[in-house]
């Protein structure tokens, strides 16, 4: 007979039981709905042992390499711990160091940390300063770049949390970082397939993870990133973008203003339009969208009706936090 | 006894495979798409999922009633019989595009044609 852990509770599993079962009659609150894994509200993740294969069926990709699965349709064969979607796993501490102004409103923010810490080049975490405050920051680097974490943060308007990181933080402090969250991260697999990567902003900076570890990972697909804002004042690492795309072969980066602009280095038009308009066809594309939520959600919406599969968009759009930025 | 519906199309994977293409066909026709709502695409696809494991006799726990509340925002707005109609067009070109055998396919739009009463409030 297996165990399921959950919040450090044993409750001991019958056969023919699903992961749901088991802990509704155990008074557990899970949310669910339809118990046939087609909503998807029951998901959770196991935090250790791989979840049987029927448990997954119909989750994203990136989800079930994270051992996320459905408890009602998860009849497990061994002990599982398993946590609910929005479990905080384990914080981690992180020292600045270092800081770098990229452009008049973004700072590259470097951290480096000496604990365990995993995460998908792409993915988000969030940090919180001594106070409590909090916020979601996508990463930039790659896991290869060992024991640090690379942020772009963007200055907002009475933005709190990034006034604080351009204008107080200093190297050597320290912030918490949650454990690394999305789903939008590159897989390995498929290493031919064209990648499209759009992001307005400092969307950039997961895309820029993403890119270098596609090519760190050996792929030969053609991979596209198109960096849009509305003025040239919004776009960063332009230098970098253009060396990059210059000494690798199967790497093209578009720069796009929006607005007014004389600069002939620019691409006049907002970057999902030029995106979508440089294919005739997005079937068989992966594509990676980050940024500003209508732009994510307009795009992800294209990009499906221009033939790209469902399971092949990612997507990660940057609400801003509601509660006083 | 002979297999389920559900089994001989493939099973989970074919409705996978199904909302794809659906989704896409219905979203594209001018006639329908604005009974389907576009601003959060995720639940939409998951509804999509859920109406394509029924028709293909998939395990599904909707009653008449349920089809009914889901469907009366819609009718409201003007749902009617063309618009049902052409749902049941993509339904069968995306099988038909999938190369589902004629048999099986005239099996699944039988299913999706008894909620037609319910879906348009009659």
């Amino acid at each position: 007979m297996a165990t399921l852990t959950l919040n450090g509770n044993k409750y001991p599993y019958q056969s023919n039981e699903t992961v749901l079962d088991t802990l509704l009659n155990a008074n557990v609150e899970i949310p669910h709905a339809c118990r046939e894994g087609v909503c998807q509200s029951c998901l959770m993740r196991s935090l250790d042992n791989s979840p049987p294969s029927l448990a997954q069926n119909g989750l994203k990709d990136t989800l079930q390499h994270k051992k996320y699965f459905l408890a009602c349709r998860c009849y497990p064969k061994q002990d599982m711990t398993v946590a609910l979607p929005d479990h905080e796993g384990n914080e981690i501490i992180a020292e600045v160091s270092g800081k770098e102004l990229l452009s008049a409103d973004i700072m590259r923010l470097v951290l480096s940390f000496e604990e365990e810490f995993s995460f998908y080049a792409g993915q988000f975490v969030n940090l919180k300063r001594p106070d409590g405050l909090t916020r979601s920051y996508s990463i930039a680097n790659t896991p290869a770049q060992s024991n640090t974490l690379e942020f772009h943060i963007k200055r907002l308007p009475n933005g709190r949390f990034s006034s604080w990181v351009h204008e107080e933080l200093a190297v050597g402090e320290k912030l918490s970082v949650s454990e690394a969250k999305g789903t939008c991260h590159y897989l390995p697999g498929k290493y031919d397939q064209p990648l499209l990567l759009v992001g307005t902003g400092s969307g950039l900076a997961p895309l820029i993870g993403i890119v270098n570890d596609a090519l760190n990972k050996g792929h030969s697909g053609p991979i596209r990133l198109y960096h849009g804002s509305r003025d040239p004042e919004g776009l960063y690492l332009i230098d970098e973008m253009q060396a990059l795309a210059e000494n690798v072969e199967n790497f093209d980066y578009t720069p796009c203003v929006s607005g007014e602009n004389d600069r002939e280095k620019f691409t006049k038009g907002r970057a999902h339009d030029i995106a979508l308009s440089s294919t005739d066809s997005l079937t068989g594309w992966r594509v990676y969208l980050c940024g500003h939520p209508e732009m994510v959600n307009q795009t992800k919406m294209m990009a499906y009706l221009k033939g790209a599969s469902l399971s092949d968009i990612y997507a990660d759009a940057f609400y801003l936090s509601s509660s006083g930025k | 006894m002979t297999e389920s519906l559900y089994n001989r199309l493939g099973g989970e994977a074919a409705v996978n495979a199904a909302v794809d293409i659906f989704y896409r066909k219905v979203l594209g026709d001018y006639r329908i798409n604005r009974f389907f709502g576009t601003s959060d695409m995720d639940k939409q696809i998951a509804k999509q999922r859920s109406f394509l494991t029924m028709a293909f006799g998939g395990p599904n726990n909707y009653s008449g009633k349920d089809m009914r509340n889901a469907h009366s925002r819609l009718v409201d707005m003007g749902l009617n019989e063309d618009h049902f109609n052409a749902v049941m067009e993509h339904l069968g070109a995306t099988l038909t595009e999938l190369k589902v055998p004629p048999a099986l396919i005239a099996e699944a739009a039988a299913i999706a044609e008894s909620t037609r009463g319910d879906v348009l409030g009659r």
